[in-house]
Protein backbone atom coordinates (compact mmCIF):
# COMPACT_ATOMS: atom_id res chain seq x y z
CA UNK A 1 0.00 0.00 0.00
CA UNK A 2 1.81 3.17 -1.01
CA UNK A 3 -0.07 6.58 -1.18
CA UNK A 4 1.77 9.81 -2.81
CA UNK A 5 0.83 13.49 -2.09
CA UNK A 6 2.56 17.22 -1.63
CA UNK A 7 3.10 17.87 1.98
CA UNK A 8 1.28 20.51 3.80
CA UNK A 9 3.05 21.19 7.06
CA UNK A 10 1.64 22.15 10.18
CA UNK A 11 3.23 22.70 13.99
CA UNK A 12 2.57 20.57 17.27
CA UNK A 13 -0.85 20.30 19.29
CA UNK A 14 -3.19 20.94 16.21
CA UNK A 15 -6.51 20.22 17.97
CA UNK A 16 -9.77 18.44 17.06
CA UNK A 17 -11.58 21.97 17.42
CA UNK A 18 -8.88 23.26 14.18
CA UNK A 19 -9.44 19.89 12.11
CA UNK A 20 -13.26 20.67 12.39
CA UNK A 21 -14.75 22.84 14.25
CA UNK A 22 -17.43 21.90 16.43
CA UNK A 23 -20.73 24.17 14.77
CA UNK A 24 -20.01 22.02 11.78
CA UNK A 25 -20.35 18.53 13.38
CA UNK A 26 -24.63 18.40 12.41
CA UNK A 27 -23.10 18.33 8.83
CA UNK A 28 -23.38 14.51 8.18
CA UNK A 29 -22.17 14.71 4.88
CA UNK A 30 -18.48 13.69 4.57
CA UNK A 31 -17.82 15.69 1.49
CA UNK A 32 -19.71 18.71 3.54
CA UNK A 33 -17.15 18.42 6.48
CA UNK A 34 -14.09 18.39 3.80
CA UNK A 35 -15.20 21.96 3.10
CA UNK A 36 -14.33 22.92 6.52
CA UNK A 37 -11.75 20.64 6.97
CA UNK A 38 -8.24 22.89 8.93
CA UNK A 39 -10.50 25.69 8.78
CA UNK A 40 -8.58 26.83 12.46
CA UNK A 41 -5.65 27.21 11.41
CA UNK A 42 -5.85 27.14 7.50
CA UNK A 43 -8.92 28.00 5.86
CA UNK A 44 -7.04 27.55 2.53
CA UNK A 45 -6.40 23.80 3.35
CA UNK A 46 -9.54 22.45 0.96
CA UNK A 47 -8.32 24.09 -1.84
CA UNK A 48 -4.93 23.11 -1.36
CA UNK A 49 -5.78 19.28 -0.95
CA UNK A 50 -7.56 19.06 -4.14
CA UNK A 51 -5.09 17.27 -6.12
CA UNK A 52 -4.51 14.55 -3.27
CA UNK A 53 -1.51 16.25 0.24
CA UNK A 54 0.34 14.72 2.72
CA UNK A 55 -0.23 16.23 5.98
CA UNK A 56 3.05 16.62 8.19
CA UNK A 57 2.76 17.89 11.08
CA UNK A 58 4.61 17.86 15.04
CA UNK A 59 3.24 16.66 18.18
CA UNK A 60 0.14 15.55 19.85
CA UNK A 61 -1.66 15.58 16.29
CA UNK A 62 -5.37 15.20 16.76
CA UNK A 63 -5.70 15.85 21.04
CA UNK A 64 -9.16 16.85 21.96
CA UNK A 65 -12.49 15.52 21.50
CA UNK A 66 -13.44 12.00 20.13
CA UNK A 67 -15.18 13.38 17.20
CA UNK A 68 -14.57 10.69 14.22
CA UNK A 69 -15.31 13.85 11.79
CA UNK A 70 -12.42 15.32 12.11
CA UNK A 71 -10.26 12.29 10.59
CA UNK A 72 -13.24 12.14 8.12
CA UNK A 73 -13.48 15.57 7.28
CA UNK A 74 -9.12 15.56 6.58
CA UNK A 75 -9.70 12.14 4.29
CA UNK A 76 -12.67 13.36 2.13
CA UNK A 77 -10.76 16.70 1.58
CA UNK A 78 -8.57 14.23 -0.11
CA UNK A 79 -5.59 13.89 2.80
CA UNK A 80 -3.81 10.89 1.60
CA UNK A 81 -1.78 9.93 4.75
CA UNK A 82 -1.25 11.90 8.15
CA UNK A 83 2.39 12.01 9.10
CA UNK A 84 2.97 13.34 12.80
CA UNK A 85 6.08 13.22 15.71
CA UNK A 86 3.07 11.54 17.76
CA UNK A 87 -1.07 11.77 18.18
CA UNK A 88 -3.16 11.91 20.16
CA UNK A 89 -4.73 8.41 21.18
CA UNK A 90 -8.41 8.58 20.29
CA UNK A 91 -7.82 10.83 16.75
CA UNK A 92 -5.23 8.11 15.99
CA UNK A 93 -7.90 4.83 16.96
CA UNK A 94 -10.70 6.91 14.64
CA UNK A 95 -8.00 7.83 11.52
CA UNK A 96 -7.53 3.69 11.31
CA UNK A 97 -11.03 2.91 11.79
CA UNK A 98 -12.38 4.88 9.11
CA UNK A 99 -9.60 4.22 6.88
CA UNK A 100 -7.60 7.41 6.99
CA UNK A 101 -3.97 6.40 6.81
CA UNK A 102 -1.61 7.61 9.54
CA UNK A 103 2.37 7.27 10.55
CA UNK A 104 4.46 8.41 13.69
CA UNK A 105 7.49 9.78 11.86
CA UNK A 106 9.61 12.97 13.19
CA UNK A 107 9.98 14.86 9.44
CA UNK A 108 10.84 17.82 11.45
CA UNK A 109 13.41 19.59 8.94
CA UNK A 110 13.12 17.07 6.61
CA UNK A 111 10.04 17.88 4.54
CA UNK A 112 8.29 21.46 3.60
CA UNK A 113 5.23 22.63 1.79
CA UNK A 114 5.02 21.34 -1.29
CA UNK A 115 8.05 18.71 -1.04
CA UNK A 116 6.68 15.66 -3.21
CA UNK A 117 6.05 12.39 -0.52
CA UNK A 118 5.84 8.67 -1.21
CA UNK A 119 4.80 6.90 1.80
CA UNK A 120 4.76 2.90 2.08
CA UNK A 121 2.16 2.43 4.35
CA UNK A 122 3.20 -1.45 5.40
CA UNK A 123 6.74 -0.75 5.88
CA UNK A 124 6.81 2.36 7.12
CA UNK A 125 9.32 4.29 4.39
CA UNK A 126 8.60 7.61 3.67
CA UNK A 127 10.28 9.01 0.67
CA UNK A 128 10.99 12.77 0.52
CA UNK A 129 11.28 12.85 -3.61
CA UNK A 130 11.76 16.72 -3.95
CA UNK A 131 14.77 16.43 -1.43
CA UNK A 132 15.57 12.68 -2.13
CA UNK A 133 15.57 11.32 1.46
CA UNK A 134 14.00 8.51 3.04
CA UNK A 135 13.00 8.38 6.79
CA UNK A 136 11.66 5.39 8.47
CA UNK A 137 8.55 5.67 10.50
CA UNK A 138 7.33 3.57 12.96
CA UNK A 139 5.66 0.95 11.65
CA UNK A 140 1.86 0.59 12.57
CA UNK A 141 0.79 -2.77 14.61
CA UNK A 142 -0.72 -5.59 13.31
CA UNK A 143 -3.87 -5.34 14.81
CA UNK A 144 -3.64 -1.57 12.99
CA UNK A 145 -2.77 -3.52 9.66
CA UNK A 146 -5.19 -5.65 10.45
CA UNK A 147 -7.93 -3.19 10.64
CA UNK A 148 -7.04 -0.85 7.30
CA UNK A 149 -6.48 -3.96 5.01
CA UNK A 150 -9.80 -5.53 6.44
CA UNK A 151 -10.95 -1.81 4.87
CA UNK A 152 -11.58 0.05 8.18
CA UNK A 153 -13.38 -1.41 11.73
CA UNK A 154 -16.97 -1.82 10.38
CA UNK A 155 -15.57 -4.27 8.22
CA UNK A 156 -13.64 -5.57 10.15
CA UNK A 157 -16.14 -6.69 12.71
CA UNK A 158 -18.12 -7.88 9.91
CA UNK A 159 -15.61 -10.20 9.14
CA UNK A 160 -15.25 -11.13 12.79
CA UNK A 161 -18.86 -11.87 13.53
CA UNK A 162 -18.89 -13.96 10.08
CA UNK A 163 -21.26 -11.37 8.25
CA UNK A 164 -18.53 -11.06 5.17
CA UNK B 1 -1.22 -5.31 39.91
CA UNK B 2 -2.51 -1.32 39.85
CA UNK B 3 -6.24 -0.44 39.89
CA UNK B 4 -6.21 0.23 36.16
CA UNK B 5 -4.20 -2.95 35.57
CA UNK B 6 -7.29 -5.23 37.99
CA UNK B 7 -9.74 -3.50 36.06
CA UNK B 8 -8.88 -4.45 32.63
CA UNK B 9 -7.70 -7.90 33.80
CA UNK B 10 -11.26 -8.65 35.20
CA UNK B 11 -13.08 -7.36 32.07
CA UNK B 12 -11.11 -9.13 29.30
CA UNK B 13 -11.17 -12.61 31.24
CA UNK B 14 -6.92 -12.48 32.27
CA UNK B 15 -5.06 -13.19 35.88
CA UNK B 16 -3.26 -10.60 34.81
CA UNK B 17 -2.52 -7.44 32.44
CA UNK B 18 0.67 -5.26 32.14
CA UNK B 19 1.20 -1.98 29.91
CA UNK B 20 1.43 -2.35 26.45
CA UNK B 21 -0.57 -5.56 26.33
CA UNK B 22 -3.16 -5.57 23.71
CA UNK B 23 -6.66 -6.86 25.28
CA UNK B 24 -9.89 -7.81 24.29
CA UNK B 25 -11.92 -6.69 27.04
CA UNK B 26 -15.62 -6.57 27.71
CA UNK B 27 -17.61 -3.47 28.07
CA UNK B 28 -19.83 -3.07 31.60
CA UNK B 29 -21.72 -0.02 29.78
CA UNK B 30 -21.39 1.99 26.45
CA UNK B 31 -22.55 5.88 26.72
CA UNK B 32 -23.38 7.92 23.45
CA UNK B 33 -24.95 11.68 22.71
CA UNK B 34 -26.67 13.50 20.58
CA UNK B 35 -23.87 14.72 18.32
CA UNK B 36 -21.92 11.13 18.49
CA UNK B 37 -24.69 9.47 18.29
CA UNK B 38 -25.84 9.72 14.54
CA UNK B 39 -22.77 8.53 13.13
CA UNK B 40 -22.29 5.77 15.81
CA UNK B 41 -25.75 4.76 14.29
CA UNK B 42 -24.40 4.63 10.78
CA UNK B 43 -21.36 2.83 11.38
CA UNK B 44 -23.90 0.09 13.59
CA UNK B 45 -25.95 -0.08 10.57
CA UNK B 46 -22.81 -0.69 8.66
CA UNK B 47 -21.80 -3.64 10.73
CA UNK B 48 -25.32 -4.90 9.89
CA UNK B 49 -26.32 -6.33 13.51
CA UNK B 50 -29.58 -6.27 13.68
CA UNK B 51 -29.96 -5.72 17.78
CA UNK B 52 -26.96 -3.89 20.48
CA UNK B 53 -25.24 -6.65 22.58
CA UNK B 54 -27.23 -5.25 25.87
CA UNK B 55 -29.54 -2.54 25.66
CA UNK B 56 -29.72 -2.36 29.17
CA UNK B 57 -26.01 -1.91 29.56
CA UNK B 58 -26.32 1.37 26.76
CA UNK B 59 -26.67 4.65 27.81
CA UNK B 60 -28.12 7.88 25.67
CA UNK B 61 -27.80 11.16 26.79
CA UNK B 62 -28.64 14.50 25.17
CA UNK B 63 -26.81 17.57 26.15
CA UNK B 64 -24.56 18.71 23.50
CA UNK B 65 -27.02 20.82 21.15
CA UNK B 66 -30.18 20.84 23.10
CA UNK B 67 -33.10 22.05 23.05
CA UNK B 68 -32.05 21.75 18.85
CA UNK B 69 -30.62 25.25 17.58
CA UNK B 70 -31.01 24.06 14.16
CA UNK B 71 -33.76 21.50 11.89
CA UNK B 72 -30.59 19.74 11.03
CA UNK B 73 -29.72 19.16 14.84
CA UNK B 74 -33.37 18.23 15.68
CA UNK B 75 -33.73 16.05 12.83
CA UNK B 76 -30.34 14.47 13.97
CA UNK B 77 -31.98 13.96 17.46
CA UNK B 78 -35.17 12.19 15.94
CA UNK B 79 -32.77 9.85 14.49
CA UNK B 80 -31.52 9.04 17.75
CA UNK B 81 -34.55 9.19 19.43
CA UNK B 82 -35.76 6.38 16.73
CA UNK B 83 -32.95 3.98 17.51
CA UNK B 84 -33.14 3.98 21.13
CA UNK B 85 -36.92 3.00 20.47
CA UNK B 86 -36.05 0.25 17.99
CA UNK B 87 -33.35 -1.05 20.16
CA UNK B 88 -35.59 -0.95 23.67
CA UNK B 89 -32.49 1.17 25.25
CA UNK B 90 -34.38 2.30 28.69
CA UNK B 91 -31.66 4.43 29.78
CA UNK B 92 -32.28 7.26 27.42
CA UNK B 93 -32.15 10.85 28.96
CA UNK B 94 -34.07 12.96 26.53
CA UNK B 95 -33.87 16.82 26.53
CA UNK B 96 -35.39 18.33 30.28
CA UNK B 97 -34.99 14.85 31.73
CA UNK B 98 -31.01 14.80 31.86
CA UNK B 99 -28.17 17.28 31.10
CA UNK B 100 -24.66 16.42 30.53
CA UNK B 101 -24.23 13.10 29.89
CA UNK B 102 -21.18 12.94 32.23
CA UNK B 103 -23.34 14.50 35.34
CA UNK B 104 -25.77 12.30 34.62
CA UNK B 105 -23.93 9.28 34.72
CA UNK B 106 -22.50 9.84 37.85
CA UNK B 107 -25.64 11.31 39.19
CA UNK B 108 -28.12 8.23 38.13
CA UNK B 109 -25.90 5.28 39.15
CA UNK B 110 -24.75 4.42 36.15
CA UNK B 111 -21.23 3.80 36.69
CA UNK B 112 -19.86 1.69 39.52
CA UNK B 113 -16.34 1.19 41.08
CA UNK B 114 -14.65 -1.51 38.59
CA UNK B 115 -16.35 -1.14 35.87
CA UNK B 116 -15.38 -0.53 32.29
CA UNK B 117 -16.98 2.14 30.58
CA UNK B 118 -16.32 3.23 26.82
CA UNK B 119 -18.06 6.65 25.95
CA UNK B 120 -18.45 7.85 22.33
CA UNK B 121 -17.21 11.14 23.80
CA UNK B 122 -13.80 12.28 24.96
CA UNK B 123 -14.45 13.22 28.56
CA UNK B 124 -15.34 10.02 29.28
CA UNK B 125 -12.43 9.70 31.89
CA UNK B 126 -14.69 12.06 34.17
CA UNK B 127 -16.06 8.17 35.86
CA UNK B 128 -12.69 7.12 37.24
CA UNK B 129 -14.03 9.72 39.90
CA UNK B 130 -16.16 6.17 41.10
CA UNK B 131 -12.96 4.31 40.68
CA UNK B 132 -14.11 3.17 37.02
CA UNK B 133 -11.63 2.96 34.12
CA UNK B 134 -13.66 4.57 31.73
CA UNK B 135 -12.53 6.25 27.95
CA UNK B 136 -13.66 7.68 24.83
CA UNK B 137 -13.52 6.67 21.30
CA UNK B 138 -14.61 8.06 17.83
CA UNK B 139 -18.60 7.05 16.67
CA UNK B 140 -17.19 3.36 14.49
CA UNK B 141 -15.50 1.86 17.97
CA UNK B 142 -18.93 2.94 19.89
CA UNK B 143 -20.45 1.48 16.68
CA UNK B 144 -18.17 -1.81 17.25
CA UNK B 145 -19.13 -2.05 21.31
CA UNK B 146 -22.62 -1.61 20.76
CA UNK B 147 -22.51 -4.63 18.14
CA UNK B 148 -20.14 -7.10 20.23
CA UNK B 149 -20.16 -5.79 23.58
CA UNK B 150 -15.99 -5.97 23.79
CA UNK B 151 -13.34 -3.32 22.75
CA UNK B 152 -9.71 -3.69 21.96
CA UNK B 153 -7.73 -1.60 24.32
CA UNK B 154 -3.90 -1.24 24.91
CA UNK B 155 -2.96 -1.90 28.50
CA UNK B 156 -1.64 1.50 29.48
CA UNK B 157 1.15 2.87 31.66
CA UNK B 158 0.09 4.14 34.79
CA UNK B 159 1.53 7.73 36.15
CA UNK B 160 0.10 8.50 39.82
CA UNK B 161 0.16 11.57 41.29
CA UNK B 162 0.53 11.88 45.19
CA UNK B 163 -1.22 14.88 46.21
CA UNK B 164 -1.41 15.88 49.71
CA UNK B 165 -1.54 19.00 51.55
CA UNK B 166 -4.85 21.55 52.00
CA UNK B 167 -6.67 23.18 49.10
CA UNK B 168 -6.27 26.87 50.23
CA UNK B 169 -9.73 28.88 50.66
CA UNK B 170 -11.07 29.24 47.23
CA UNK B 171 -8.68 26.94 45.56
CA UNK B 172 -10.51 23.85 44.06
CA UNK B 173 -10.22 20.67 42.16
CA UNK B 174 -10.15 22.60 38.84
CA UNK B 175 -6.89 24.82 40.48
CA UNK B 176 -5.28 21.65 41.03
CA UNK B 177 -5.79 19.86 37.65
CA UNK B 178 -5.24 22.57 35.58
CA UNK B 179 -1.88 23.36 37.59
CA UNK B 180 -1.04 18.82 37.27
CA UNK B 181 -1.61 19.73 33.44
CA UNK B 182 0.50 22.79 33.35
CA UNK B 183 3.03 20.72 34.77
CA UNK B 184 3.24 17.51 32.58
CA UNK B 185 1.92 19.32 29.51
CA UNK B 186 -1.17 18.57 26.88
CA UNK B 187 0.40 14.95 25.45
CA UNK B 188 2.40 14.61 28.89
CA UNK B 189 -0.26 11.44 29.70
CA UNK B 190 -0.90 10.32 26.27
CA UNK B 191 -1.80 6.73 25.72
CA UNK B 192 -1.39 6.52 29.80
CA UNK B 193 -3.87 6.40 33.03
CA UNK B 194 -3.65 9.02 35.64
CA UNK B 195 -3.87 7.78 39.17
CA UNK B 196 -5.08 10.44 41.58
CA UNK B 197 -4.07 10.13 45.01
CA UNK B 198 -3.17 11.55 48.57
CA UNK B 199 -4.37 13.09 51.26
CA UNK B 200 -6.20 16.42 49.08
CA UNK B 201 -7.63 13.85 46.92
CA UNK B 202 -9.41 11.99 49.58
CA UNK B 203 -10.44 15.04 50.99
CA UNK B 204 -12.25 16.53 47.83
CA UNK B 205 -15.99 15.66 47.28
CA UNK B 206 -16.56 13.27 44.17
CA UNK B 207 -17.58 16.93 43.02
CA UNK B 208 -14.34 17.41 42.80
CA UNK B 209 -12.72 13.87 41.97
CA UNK B 210 -15.39 14.31 38.58
CA UNK B 211 -13.59 17.50 37.95
CA UNK B 212 -10.09 16.26 38.01
CA UNK B 213 -10.85 13.25 35.97
CA UNK B 214 -12.52 15.04 33.73
CA UNK B 215 -9.73 16.69 32.45
CA UNK B 216 -7.08 14.16 32.47
CA UNK B 217 -7.64 13.82 28.61
CA UNK B 218 -6.35 17.64 28.37
CA UNK B 219 -3.01 15.60 29.08
CA UNK B 220 -3.90 12.95 26.86
CA UNK B 221 -4.79 10.23 29.36
CA UNK B 222 -6.83 7.09 28.36
CA UNK B 223 -8.31 7.46 31.29
CA UNK B 224 -8.19 9.26 35.31
CA UNK B 225 -9.31 7.46 38.09
CA UNK B 226 -9.20 7.69 41.93
CA UNK B 227 -9.35 4.51 44.27
CA UNK B 228 -12.62 4.29 45.62
CA UNK B 229 -13.06 4.89 49.51
CA UNK B 230 -16.35 5.44 51.72
CA UNK B 231 -16.99 8.25 49.89
CA UNK B 232 -17.59 6.48 46.72
CA UNK B 233 -19.29 3.54 48.48
CA UNK B 234 -22.08 6.00 49.39
CA UNK B 235 -22.10 7.87 46.79
CA UNK B 236 -22.92 4.52 44.79
CA UNK B 237 -25.03 3.06 47.10
CA UNK B 238 -27.28 5.86 46.95
CA UNK B 239 -27.52 5.82 42.95
CA UNK B 240 -27.26 2.35 41.44
CA UNK B 241 -29.10 -0.08 43.81
CA UNK B 242 -27.01 -2.86 42.73
CA UNK B 243 -23.87 -4.86 44.23
CA UNK B 244 -20.29 -2.79 44.81
CA UNK B 245 -17.10 -4.74 44.44
CA UNK B 246 -14.68 -1.61 44.35
CA UNK B 247 -11.42 -2.84 43.07
CA UNK B 248 -7.91 -1.08 44.18
CA UNK B 249 -4.30 -1.10 43.83
CA UNK B 250 -2.25 -4.17 45.54
CA UNK B 251 0.18 -2.67 47.79
CA UNK B 252 2.77 -3.62 45.82
CA UNK B 253 1.47 -1.88 42.44
CA UNK B 254 3.90 -0.38 39.66
CA UNK B 255 3.77 2.82 37.91
CA UNK B 256 5.42 4.10 35.09
CA UNK B 257 5.94 7.28 37.04
CA UNK B 258 4.85 9.17 40.55
CA UNK B 259 4.33 12.58 40.70
CA UNK B 260 4.10 14.36 44.24
CA UNK B 261 2.59 17.76 44.32
CA UNK B 262 1.65 19.88 47.03
CA UNK B 263 -1.82 20.76 47.32
CA UNK B 264 -1.22 23.70 50.23
CA UNK B 265 1.13 25.79 47.84
CA UNK B 266 -1.44 26.37 45.75
CA UNK B 267 -2.84 29.85 44.36
CA UNK B 268 -6.33 29.66 42.11
CA UNK B 269 -4.56 28.53 38.47
CA UNK B 270 -5.90 29.75 34.93
CA UNK B 271 -5.22 27.92 31.45
CA UNK B 272 -4.34 31.30 28.84
CA UNK B 273 -5.67 31.04 25.60
CA UNK B 274 -4.96 29.19 23.62
CA UNK B 275 -3.73 25.33 24.83
CA UNK B 276 -5.11 23.94 28.48
CA UNK B 277 -1.54 23.66 29.54
CA UNK B 278 -0.66 26.98 29.01
CA UNK B 279 -1.24 27.20 32.82
CA UNK B 280 -0.33 30.19 34.95
CA UNK B 281 -1.14 31.36 38.62
CA UNK B 282 -4.11 33.98 38.76
CA UNK B 283 -1.48 36.65 39.90
CA UNK B 284 0.90 35.84 37.02
CA UNK B 285 -1.93 36.52 34.39
CA UNK B 286 -1.46 40.13 33.41
CA UNK B 287 -4.45 42.54 32.82
CA UNK B 288 -7.17 40.49 30.74
CA UNK B 289 -10.66 41.99 30.27
CA UNK B 290 -13.28 40.15 29.27
CA UNK B 291 -16.53 39.95 27.78
CA UNK B 292 -18.02 37.12 28.92
CA UNK B 293 -17.95 34.06 31.72
CA UNK B 294 -19.73 30.93 31.34
CA UNK B 295 -19.91 28.77 34.06
CA UNK B 296 -20.95 25.18 33.61
CA UNK B 297 -20.12 21.50 31.29
CA UNK B 298 -19.05 18.62 32.38
CA UNK B 299 -15.64 19.84 34.21
CA UNK B 300 -17.48 21.83 36.60
CA UNK B 301 -21.68 22.10 35.99
CA UNK B 302 -21.98 20.31 39.54
CA UNK B 303 -23.18 21.20 42.56
CA UNK B 304 -20.35 22.26 44.24
CA UNK B 305 -19.38 24.00 41.53
CA UNK B 306 -22.47 26.30 41.50
CA UNK B 307 -22.11 26.79 44.87
CA UNK B 308 -18.66 28.58 44.97
CA UNK B 309 -19.45 30.66 42.46
CA UNK B 310 -22.53 31.52 44.46
CA UNK B 311 -20.48 32.23 47.48
CA UNK B 312 -18.14 34.90 45.27
CA UNK B 313 -21.61 36.55 43.52
CA UNK B 314 -24.15 36.50 46.40
CA UNK B 315 -25.30 40.37 47.13
CA UNK B 316 -22.76 41.51 43.69
CA UNK B 317 -23.46 42.34 40.28
CA UNK B 318 -21.79 41.28 37.14
CA UNK B 319 -20.13 44.56 35.88
CA UNK B 320 -21.72 46.55 33.07
CA UNK B 321 -20.42 45.38 29.94
CA UNK B 322 -20.09 41.69 30.73
CA UNK B 323 -22.67 38.79 30.13
CA UNK B 324 -22.56 35.68 32.42
CA UNK B 325 -23.78 32.26 31.50
CA UNK B 326 -24.49 30.04 34.12
CA UNK B 327 -25.37 26.53 33.00
CA UNK B 328 -26.49 23.69 35.52
CA UNK B 329 -25.09 20.47 34.89
CA UNK B 330 -27.96 18.34 35.19
CA UNK B 331 -31.83 18.72 36.18
CA UNK B 332 -30.68 17.34 38.80
CA UNK B 333 -27.98 20.15 39.96
CA UNK B 334 -30.55 22.69 38.52
CA UNK B 335 -33.14 21.38 40.62
CA UNK B 336 -30.99 21.50 44.00
CA UNK B 337 -29.52 24.84 43.11
CA UNK B 338 -32.73 26.90 42.83
CA UNK B 339 -33.62 24.56 46.57
CA UNK B 340 -31.04 26.04 47.81
CA UNK B 341 -31.08 29.87 46.55
CA UNK B 342 -28.10 29.36 44.48
CA UNK B 343 -30.11 30.08 41.23
CA UNK B 344 -32.01 33.49 42.89
CA UNK B 345 -28.48 35.12 43.40
CA UNK B 346 -27.08 34.27 40.21
CA UNK B 347 -30.20 35.62 38.77
CA UNK B 348 -29.99 38.95 41.16
CA UNK B 349 -26.38 39.52 40.00
CA UNK B 350 -27.76 39.75 36.48
CA UNK B 351 -25.99 36.22 35.22
CA UNK B 352 -28.47 34.04 32.40
CA UNK B 353 -29.57 31.07 33.66
CA UNK B 354 -29.69 28.43 30.73
CA UNK B 355 -31.03 24.81 31.28
CA UNK B 356 -28.88 21.87 31.42
CA UNK B 357 -26.53 20.74 28.56
CA UNK B 358 -23.51 21.52 26.99
CA UNK B 359 -24.33 25.19 25.95
CA UNK B 360 -21.57 27.06 24.41
CA UNK B 361 -18.44 24.70 25.25
CA UNK B 362 -18.37 23.25 21.84
CA UNK B 363 -19.03 26.76 19.93
CA UNK B 364 -22.66 25.63 18.81
CA UNK B 365 -25.00 27.66 20.82
CA UNK B 366 -25.84 29.81 23.81
CA UNK B 367 -22.80 32.01 24.36
CA UNK B 368 -21.00 31.85 21.22
CA UNK B 369 -17.85 34.30 20.64
CA UNK B 370 -17.65 37.08 18.06
CA UNK B 371 -14.23 38.15 16.87
CA UNK B 372 -11.94 39.63 19.26
CA UNK B 373 -14.29 38.45 22.25
CA UNK B 374 -12.69 37.45 25.18
CA UNK B 375 -14.26 34.69 27.53
CA UNK B 376 -13.41 33.05 30.97
CA UNK B 377 -14.93 29.53 31.21
CA UNK B 378 -15.10 26.54 33.62
CA UNK B 379 -14.87 24.41 30.80
CA UNK B 380 -12.07 22.00 30.13
CA UNK B 381 -10.46 23.48 26.38
CA UNK B 382 -9.59 26.83 25.17
CA UNK B 383 -8.50 25.74 21.95
CA UNK B 384 -9.11 28.22 18.70
CA UNK B 385 -12.48 28.51 17.98
CA UNK B 386 -13.38 26.02 20.40
CA UNK B 387 -16.28 28.75 21.51
CA UNK B 388 -16.84 30.31 18.10
CA UNK B 389 -14.95 32.78 16.55
CA UNK B 390 -11.62 31.16 15.58
CA UNK B 391 -10.41 35.11 16.69
CA UNK B 392 -12.40 34.51 20.23
CA UNK B 393 -10.03 33.88 23.20
CA UNK B 394 -10.60 31.66 26.12
CA UNK B 395 -8.83 31.73 29.36
CA UNK B 396 -10.08 28.52 32.03
CA UNK B 397 -10.54 28.49 35.15
CA UNK B 398 -12.31 27.92 38.84
CA UNK B 399 -16.08 29.03 38.90
CA UNK B 400 -15.19 31.14 41.51
CA UNK B 401 -12.65 32.61 39.58
CA UNK B 402 -14.93 32.99 36.31
CA UNK B 403 -17.47 34.59 39.24
CA UNK B 404 -15.01 37.14 40.50
CA UNK B 405 -14.04 38.03 37.33
CA UNK B 406 -17.39 39.17 35.57
CA UNK B 407 -17.64 41.17 38.93
CA UNK B 408 -14.25 42.76 37.96
CA UNK B 409 -14.75 42.75 34.46
CA UNK B 410 -11.27 41.19 33.94
CA UNK B 411 -9.60 38.20 35.19
CA UNK B 412 -9.27 38.07 38.98
CA UNK B 413 -8.13 36.45 42.24
CA UNK B 414 -11.34 35.36 43.97
CA UNK B 415 -10.04 35.87 47.09
CA UNK B 416 -9.97 39.66 46.35
CA UNK B 417 -13.74 39.60 46.05
CA UNK B 418 -15.20 39.53 49.00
Amino acid sequence: MKVEGKAVVYGDNIDTDIIIPGRYLVLQEPSELAKHAMEGVDPSFPERARDGVIIVAGRNFGCGSSREEAPVALKHANTKCVIAESFARIFYRNAINIGLPILEASLRDKASNGDLLLVDLVSGIIENKTREIRVQAKPLSPLAIEIISAGGLTKYVRKKLGLE
Amino acid sequence: MNIVEKILARASGEKEVSPGQIIDARVDKAMMHDLTGPRVIDSFREIGVKRVWDPDRVIVIFDHDIPPSTIKAAELHKKVRNFVREQGIRHFYDIGRGGVCHVVMLEKGHVKPGELIIGADSHTVTYGALGAFATGVGATDMAAVLATGSIWLRVPETLKFEVNGKLQRRVYAKDLILYIIGMIGSEGANYKAMLFSGQAIRDLGIDGRATICNMSIEAGAKAGIVEPDEKTIRYVKERAGEPITPVRSDDDAEFAKIYEVDASQLEPQVAIHPSVDNVKPVSEVGDVEINQGFIGTCTNGRLDDLRAAAEVLKGKRVKDGVRLVIIPGSQGVYHEALKEGLIEIFVKAGAIICGPGCGPCIGISRGVLADDEVCISSANRNFVGRMGSPKSKVYLASPATVAASTIKGKIVDPREVD
